[in-house]
């Protein structure tokens, strides 16, 4: 049965492999073939990473319901209380 | 020399026309687009090889009337089913591997330089034929392509190398398809060729 | 505070993707939206399968050995486009096969630009430069689709038609630069393109009522795309010498080019399957379509 390969390329080494496409072949060897061509042809790709699609187990759902801010960026209101710290600062010295 | 550096270009030339005759209406897209780079890697093998022989390329290629052309018959056939297109250039890999392997050994170094880097960039054609030739070996019209062609495969390379074709390819050798007589379809295909080239003076640019 | 979720109803749907929000293949689409993604996403890859067929004569009969690769290049670039884009349709539940069964039928379309004949190296020229532009801006206005994975490959897309226009400003600026004979094939390839190229981007339907517009599926409107092209292109043609065969082609004070009505009569039967070598190109595809089936059976079947 032919399936879905799903191609991750690096456009120069060191850099993080990007999905960026797919391609419909019989076994990893038609699919090697197919995606160096697809995906390299110009030079634009250092490596590649072939996967069939079956094998990629997605993640898209996330439980967040007790709000839990202090583990993002957002969860801390720096500005208000960096002013204030900054003006009891100059009062001190002035 | 010349006339094996010639007939090699020749080749390519041809092969790559042949082959370039294919884009858009491969059996699979993904296939169009390999086979296309392939196509154009035939080209430039052949620009390379004529640029060794000349200045100017394009008219090497080009420019000569039909009875100086060197190509050898099996690239001039026009093959518009799968089954001989792939037999062909399965074929064709194998014969071309032998010939470049013998220009790698040559004395004159920007010969053997050339050659090895064909001969890289040929590894991945043979990969390609290769992987096609697995997958349809078992099928009776693959079978039947390459016994048709098999006389002209073995008429692209000089008789003492067509018992080491022979015998990468497992067949036995028969009487071959020689260099020499050009088949009807050459002509055919030089007309369509350079009729852009002919339009236009001797020296005009494109 | 929970991952953005794409809204289940329609009008709400709307107003996410308005808002510039995006999809992706597992997400709830509306019927409507499904309907019209798939059809025109559709469109655009047998548009990119039969632009191919013009232009695969000339790479046989290209005049130099540089001609030759860089036009195989651009067309095997199509081929490669229209691999992409039916894959995303296929990911949208239409499998490749159905695509171009309805394709070689006559029951799917393609772009007006691919029903037309060629006839000289002229066109070659005009082709690569002028058409890759109008379909360039066209594509441009894809980048941000709200169908995400279409998105995605248009950014390949647009990349690769960057190098087709150089080809084609190249082939173009060679014959101009040539003999008065070489001149003259860009003229005449021109004066037949010029027709077909203004209606390329599609009646002036407002932009408000394109359902593609609203939808977000592209992000500008088919005049828009036509002044973007007139307003980059006009002077560049003018410059070479070359004339445009529209005697009230003008821009107006404010910036916008005036023109001759094109023919919308003509390009709603040519789309719908007359176009002079419609029939032709059809029979062309479905002769090499059925007669490599069973390539297809001994590669791509269990």
């Amino acid at each position: 049965m032919s399936d879905v390969w799903e191609v991750f390329r690096q456009e120069r080494r060191g850099q993080p492999f990007e999905h960026a496409g797919s391609v419909v072949a019989p076994d990893a060897e038609f699919a090697e073939a197919w995606a160096r061509e697809q995906y390299g042809r110009r030079g634009e790709s250092v490596a590649l990473w072939l996967v069939p699609r079956d094998a990629i187990h997605v993640v898209e759902e996330w439980a967040d319901e007790f709000d839990l801010k202090y583990r993002r960026v957002d969860g801390y209101s720096i500005k208000a209380r960096l002013k204030e710290a900054r003006e009891r600062a100059s009062a001190r010295t002035g | 020399m010349n006339e094996l550096l010639l007939g090699l270009a020749d080749d390519e030339l041809v092969i790559g026309w042949r082959d370039s005759e294919w884009t858009g209406i491969a059996p699979m897209l993904e296939e169009d687009v390999a086979f296309s780079s392939i196509a154009q890697n035939e080209i430039g093998h052949a620009r390379a090889v004529y640029e060794l022989l000349t200045d100017d390329a394009d008219a090497l290629a080009f420019d000569r009337p039909l009875e100086e052309y060197r190509c050898a018959p099996l690239v001039e056939l026009r093959l518009l089913d799968w089954a001989h297109t792939i037999a062909r250039r399965w074929l064709y890999e194998e014969a071309d591997r032998i010939r470049i392997a013998a220009l790698m050994d040559d004395a004159e170094s920007a010969v053997a330089g050339l050659a090895a880097k064909i001969d890289r960039e040929e590894v991945y054609h043979r990969m390609h034929a290769e992987m096609w030739h697995e997958r349809l070996r078992g099928e009776p019209r693959f079978h039947d392509a390459v016994a048709d062609l098999w006389p002209y495969a073995l008429g692209v390379l000089p008789r003492e190398q067509r018992a080491e074709l022979a015998r990468r390819v497992g067949l036995d050798e028969v009487e071959p398809v020689e260099r020499g007589t050009h088949t009807p379809e050459l002509a055919e295909l030089w007309n369509e060729m350079t009729m852009v080239r002919r339009s236009a003076p001797a020296g005009a640019q494109w | 505070m929970a991952a953005v979720e794409v809204p289940r109803d329609e009008q709400a749907f709307l107003a996410y993707v308005q808002a510039g929000g995006q999809v992706e293949a597992g997400d709830w689409l509306p019927a409507d939206y499904r309907a019209k993604l798939v059809k025109f996403i559709e469109m655009h890859g047998n548009s990119e399968l039969m632009g191919v067929l013009p232009e695969r004569e000339w790479i046989l009969r290209a005049p130099t050995l540089q001609r030759k690769l860089a036009l195989t290049a651009k067309v095997q670039d199509e081929v490669g486009h229209a691999q992409l884009i039916y894959r995303v349709v296929e990911d949208l539940g239409k499998p490749r096969e159905q695509c171009l069964a309805d394709l070689v039928s006559g029951r799917s379309k393609f772009h007006n630009v691919f029903h037309y004949p060629t006839k000289t190296w002229g066109d070659v020229g005009v082709i690569a430069w002028l058409v890759d532009a109008a379909a360039i801006i066209s594509q441009k206005a894809l980048l941000k689709c709200s169908y995400a994975p279409y998105a995605r490959i248009m950014k390949k897309i647009c990349w690769e038609e960057s190098f087709h226009i150089l080809h084609g400003r190249d082939v173009i600026l060679t014959l101009v630069t040539g003999t008065p004979a070489q001149f003259e094939l860009v003229q005449e390839a021109l004066d037949r393109w010029w027709g077909p190229l203004m209606q390329f981007h599609g009646n002036p339907i407002p932009a408000g009522e394109d359902p593609m517009f609203l939808w977000r599926i592209k992000s500008q409107g088919n005049e828009e795309a036509r002044q973007q092209f007139l307003e980059g292109y006009v002077p560049q043609i003018r410059e070479l010498g070359l004339t445009v065969p529209d005697p009230k082609l003008r821009r107006r004070d404010d910036g916008v080019w005036e023109y001759t009505e094109p023919d919308w009569d003509e390009l709603m039967h040519v789309v719908t399957g007359h176009g002079p070598m419609t029939e032709e190109r059809l029979a062309f595809r479905r002769r090499f379509l059925e007669q490599e089936q069973w390539v297809r059976d001994a590669v791509l079947a269990a």
